[in-house]
């Protein structure tokens, strides 16, 4: 990929964005360099809290106001310093020459607003075109971005379009006055991976189209294989390394880099010996769950989030969940956990049925699953020290308090952490190691079946590898049958002996992990084969 | 192959601890002026007898409808004689309005903590059940709507009819209104945090239901109720002035702010004083109550801050 010596568009030379008094760094960017030439994406890539998207914030002059500022350095946009205008200037040309689209589609829109006049607005402010040339601008910009139906979409609110059809939304608002600069805030983080592909196609498209110069956001390396030109790689608020997608990816020079790059889940299964007649642990037996939306004097409206789902685990096995957002996995989950009550099928766990039982009857079979969730977060109470959530569960079922702080001093040192460590509370700890409290939480109960509901989704990368590594040592470690619900075909790969694809409620394909991977059979899995990000490029295979 | 926990050291936590919350609650203003005003309301009712003041419901028929600052020659019990001064004059039976509108503060703090107090500990204990137990939910909302429904001043007016007039009927009075307020409140708090994982993580540890809401969820809704406490107290308050203001809350031997504006009311015109008087000492008590309230809901309940 050679590339015309051309004046870059923008040029970010040794910026310096200041922490306000307090925080954990004096700066939340330092001496960060790198260019975007024209037509050409350029990735920030990066952990929480490395600074990249402080350094977006920065060339579009959105840093919040008397908490960061730039110090030092220059954001020169064709040779103009941005960090020299004035907040009037920069008014100009925000919308103009720089544009931005940002992570969360539903909130970046204005619900009641309809959204050809969302598009419109940024005409209206920076052009005097009459209202009949606005209209056929927004047309045009919306037919580029392959909205189908401009003529009808131009005039519907926000709740009315799909998450995808949003974010083109944005995308055409951000493109109508063909600006120079394109910043993409994590544009495709929360959209399913689908979606995420047709996007990653958009933006491909319309930079080789425009000739715009991209500036995209990311922590997702895929995401990095399959659009970037160039990459940034920034750790603590400093650029570690930049250089061509090849050369990084391929040759990284820096330890972190390599750390990163390594720690992304391979697309292909590793090996795994294939799991003996172990006695099943859980069987579903079509197992629905159907949601009524009442109205007063509506008519009732059926909603059935999980149809008919037959799934088996077996001791010491883990079965993998594989779906998008409202795919039913998450329902699958909290049915099988119990936190939720299935409307039809069966829930045996070691033979008891227990889909239908009520909460008193419920109790002593409440030890043998256990649940880990997403959110680190949000999963531990915030009043209650570590201790007191880890022990909670087996004094619940009769255990003297002394017994069950040893047992929770043992699991602390189990999953990696200081057994001292039980007397503090929840927001001292980062978020891999809540996780981890998570999974000692859930073992205390000494379960049967550990339900994981996308358990490393909100974390970083690096992270990541070791939550899932953990995961993985204790269900060799106790024989545990684990549900491992997943939205990440990469982590599917890792963790799981056999997959289950979910699609609108039901279960298309299931098999072993590496048949699933092979050859899938269903239309609905290859199309979500087809989607994952860098799905041609093998990560972490270094050249010398 | 399992994890070195030397390697988690390195981990940052994720957040540096905060200064304490009294720390953070001495530094508003607002808190401050509004627990000022309420703390000496709080020592003038208690020290009322001392701060030279006589029987407020002392009635002098040669000595009616005086200015402020008039003095009198009056006998003590023990027949000397000594200058007593009205400082706040008296009303149309000859009292001592300083003396009553000091005694009042009693009457109207005594209601405003009460009420508050009660409302919330019935509200509380039905707001947690309507939130946690579905069934319960519908009917006790219902029922909640339906005493919404009813403006409240006329509700504490039926109320106070069907007893005997005096503080207590007032209270029941005051309350009846405000607990659906608070249920509804700590309904919703309870509504959201039952989805938080933490609770439902507690559910598989087969926590029992009353330990789970004493444990898990009650707690979540403290900070909200300190805050719907104060404007509660603020409510009662006025609400008790308006109906001794009507005649129909507590008799009129008993002085309470509502009660001194009430016998001032037919003079208003020509001795301002009977009604200047209180009013300042009510304006003065709910705006400190209300002004404590925003500043204690801007440091506790950041949520409810942006809601409102």
């Amino acid at each position: 990929m050679g590339w015309p010596v051309t004046a870059p568009v923008l040029d970010v030379q040794g910026l310096t964005v200041r922490l306000p008094a307090g925080a954990d760094r004096v700066h939340a960017v330092e001496n960060v360099s790198f260019a975007v030439a024209p037509g050409e994406i350029v990735c920030v890539v990066g952990e929480s809290g490395s600074g990249k998207s402080v350094t977006a914030h920065a060339v579009m002059g959105l840093l919040p106001p008397g908490q960061l500022t730039a110090t030092a350095g220059r954001v020169l946009l064709e040779g103009d310093d941005l960090l020299r205008k004035s907040p009037t200037e920069m008014r100009r040309i925000r919308g103009d020459r720089i544009s931005m689209i940002f992570q969360e589609p539903m909130t970046a829109l204005n619900p009641v607003m309809k959204v050809g006049d969302q598009i419109a607005e940024v005409l209206d402010i920076h052009t005097r075109l009459s209202e009949r040339e606005r209209r056929a601008r927004v047309l045009d910009v919306m037919t580029s971005v392959h909205l189908p139906e401009p003529e009808r979409l131009i005039d519907v609110y926000p709740h009315q379009l799909s998450g995808g059809q949003r974010q083109r939304i944005m995308i055409a608002a951000a493109l109508v006055l063909d600006p120079v600069l394109l910043i993409a805030d994590e544009p495709t983080t929360a959209l399913d991976v689908t979606t995420q592909a047709q996007i990653l196609k958009l933006i491909k498209e319309l930079r080789a189209r425009r000739n715009t110069g991209v500036l995209f956001i990311t922590h997702d390396f895929g995401v990095v294989a399959e659009v970037a030109h160039r990459v940034v790689v920034m750790q603590h608020g400093r650029v570690v390394e930049q250089g061509r997608t090849e050369d990084v990816l391929r040759r990284p020079r820096d330890d972190y880099t390599r750390m990163l790059i390594r720690a992304v889940p391979s697309l292909s299964p590793p090996p795994r010996a294939p799991a003996a007649a172990a006695p099943i642990v859980l069987q579903t037996t079509d197992l629905s769950k159907t949601y009524l939306a009442r109205g007063f004097f509506a008519k009732r409206r059926e909603v059935k989030a999980v149809k008919d789902v037959n799934l088996q685990v077996r001791r010491g096995e883990t079965l993998g969940v594989v779906g998008e957002s409202g795919s039913g996995k998450s329902t699958v989950a909290r049915c099988i956990a119990r936190l939720i009550e299935p409307t039809g099928g069966a829930i045996l766990i070691e033979g008891a049925d227990v889909a239908r039982l009520g909460a008193r009857a419920l109790r002593p079979h409440r030890k043998r699953v256990q649940i880990v969730f997403q959110d680190p977060y949000r999963s531990l109470n915030p009043r209650r020290t570590v201790g007191a959530a880890i022990t909670e569960g087996p004094m619940n079922f009769g255990m003297a308090e002394s017994e069950a702080a040893t047992r929770a001093r043992n699991l602390m040192r189990l999953v990696g952490l200081d057994p001292d460590a039980l007397a503090r509370f929840p927001h001292q700890f980062s978020g891999g190691q809540r996780q981890r409290i998570c999974i000692a939480r859930a073992l205390a109960m000494e379960p049967e079946l550990l339900v994981a509901d996308e358990p490393v989704s909100a974390l970083d990368v690096s992270v990541q590898a070791q939550v899932l590594e953990l995961i993985d040592d204790v269900r060799k470690r106790f024989n545990l049958a684990v549900l491992f619900i997943t939205h990440d075909l990469r982590v599917a790969a890792q963790v799981c002996d056999r997959i289950a694809v979910m699609h609108k409620g039901e279960v298309v394909e299931e098999g072993t992990t590496a048949a699933v991977f092979a050859a899938p059979k269903h239309a609905y899995t290859r199309a979500l084969f087809d989607s994952a990000p860098g799905r041609h490029f093998e990560f972490g295979k270094f050249e010398v | 192959m399992s994890v070195e926990p030397a390697l988690l050291a390195g981990e940052p936590a994720a957040r540096p601890p905060k200064p304490g919350l009294p720390g953070r609650l001495a530094r508003d203003g607002g808190i401050i002026f509004g627990a000022l005003i309420i703390l000496f309301m709080i020592v003038i009712g208690i020290t009322a007898p001392w701060l030279g003041t006589k029987n407020p419901s002392e009635i002098n028929p040669s000595f009616r409808n005086r200015v402020p600052g008039i003095e009198q020659t009056i006998r003590n019990d023990d027949g000397t004689a000594r200058t007593f001064t009205y400082r706040m004059g008296t009303d149309s039976l000859g009292r001592d309005i300083y003396s009553r509108v000091i005694y009042g503060a009693r009457v109207s703090l005594i209601i405003g903590i009460t009420v508050a107090v009660i409302s919330i500990a019935i509200g509380l204990f039905i707001g947690l059940i309507a939130g946690y137990l579905r069934w319960v939910d519908a009917v006790v909302m219902r029922l909640m709507d339906g005493l919404m429904a009813i403006p409240a001043i006329l509700l504490a007016i039926a109320l106070v009819s069907l007893f005997r007039a005096g503080v207590m009927s007032v209270i029941v009075a005051i309350i009846v209104p405000e607990v659906p307020r608070v249920v509804r409140l700590v309904r919703s708090i309870v509504l959201s945090v039952r989805e938080e994982p933490y609770v439902e993580a507690a559910i598989c540890a087969g926590t029992p239901t009353h330990l789970l809401l004493f444990r898990h969820v009650l707690p979540n809704t403290i900070p909200a109720l300190i805050v719907q406490g104060t404007f509660i107290c603020a409510n009662a308050i006025l609400l008790e002035a308006i109906l001794s203001f009507l005649g129909i809350g507590i008799p009129p031997e008993t002085p309470t702010w509502g009660n001194i504006m009430a016998e001032g009311r037919g003079l208003f015109r020509i001795y301002p004083h009977n009604i200047f008087f209180p009013g300042i000492c009510l304006a003065l008590t709910v705006l400190a109550v209300n002004v404590l309230g925003d500043g204690l809901r801007d440091k506790l309940d950041p949520k409810l801050a942006r809601r409102v």
